[in-house]
């Protein structure tokens, strides 16, 4: 059984961006291997410039977030986008986008990010997560 | 991060980096390095003092020390293979 994280990554804010970069890096240092699965806004926030300009929190969290991002910016944690290209150095960490999602919005695998791997459809993605040990939504 | 001879030791210093940046800094350090070698790491955060030692104990290398110094921890890695 492939020792892996799989992650569902709908949500195209930053402050849960964050966990999806973490969780990788933290896998990856553990020798896991990465299956992230772009759909939605997950996968808007990696149209080409997003990844880098993207400033978009919660909503509700909007009396903290403000914040949060500030004390990040001066204690120089790294963007998430970073900690992600990291970890994908680092191992065997892919980013798969969702057909469906590029489809309905009109996009090719050339309008995303160069860390985006493939595209996938959801049958293989969910293939192959069923081999690995852990599936997130995020 | 900033490397620099320390007794003779390869130095990682990630103090002020977050989880899991110490963690990550030993493992590019042990990569570069070669077998025999040491390491250390410095680290101010909280999550090291588990990470680290599970992380060297898992990838089959020796933790040679864990020494407490204000405000950080040096975490002293053998590479053993």
């Amino acid at each position: 059984m492939p020792n892996k994280l799989s992650m569902v990554v709908f949500s195209g804010t930053v402050d849960r961006l964050y966990p999806v970069a973490i969780m990788a890096s933290g896998a990856v240092a553990m020798g896991m291997d990465v299956d992230v699965f772009l759909t939605f806004y997950g996968l808007d926030a990696f149209r080409n410039g997003n990844p880098k300009t993207l400033q978009k929190m919660d909503v509700n969290y909007k009396e903290i977030a403000p914040m949060l991002a500030q004390l990040m910016q001066k204690k120089n944690v790294p963007s998430w986008y970073d900690m992600l290209q990291k970890a994908k150095e680092m191992g065997n960490l892919r980013v798969h986008a969702c057909a469906m999602t590029l489809d309905l919005m009109g996009l090719k695998k050339e309008d995303l990010d160069p860390i985006v791997d493939d595209v996938v459809g959801v049958g293989q993605f969910v293939s192959e997560a069923k081999e690995g040990e852990i599936t997130l939504f995020v | 991060m900033v490397m620099s001879a320390q007794e003779q030791n390869i130095v990682f210093d990630a103090r002020g980096s977050f989880c899991p940046g110490p963690l990550m800094e030993l493992i590019r350090g042990i990569r570069q390095a070669k077998v025999g070698e040491v390491i250390e790491v410095w680290s101010s955060d909280q999550g090291s003092r588990k990470d680290i030692p599970f992380w060297t104990q898992k990838a089959g290398h020796e933790l040679v020390g864990v020494l407490e110094e204000p405000g950080y921890t040096r975490f002293v890695v053998r590479k053993k293979r």
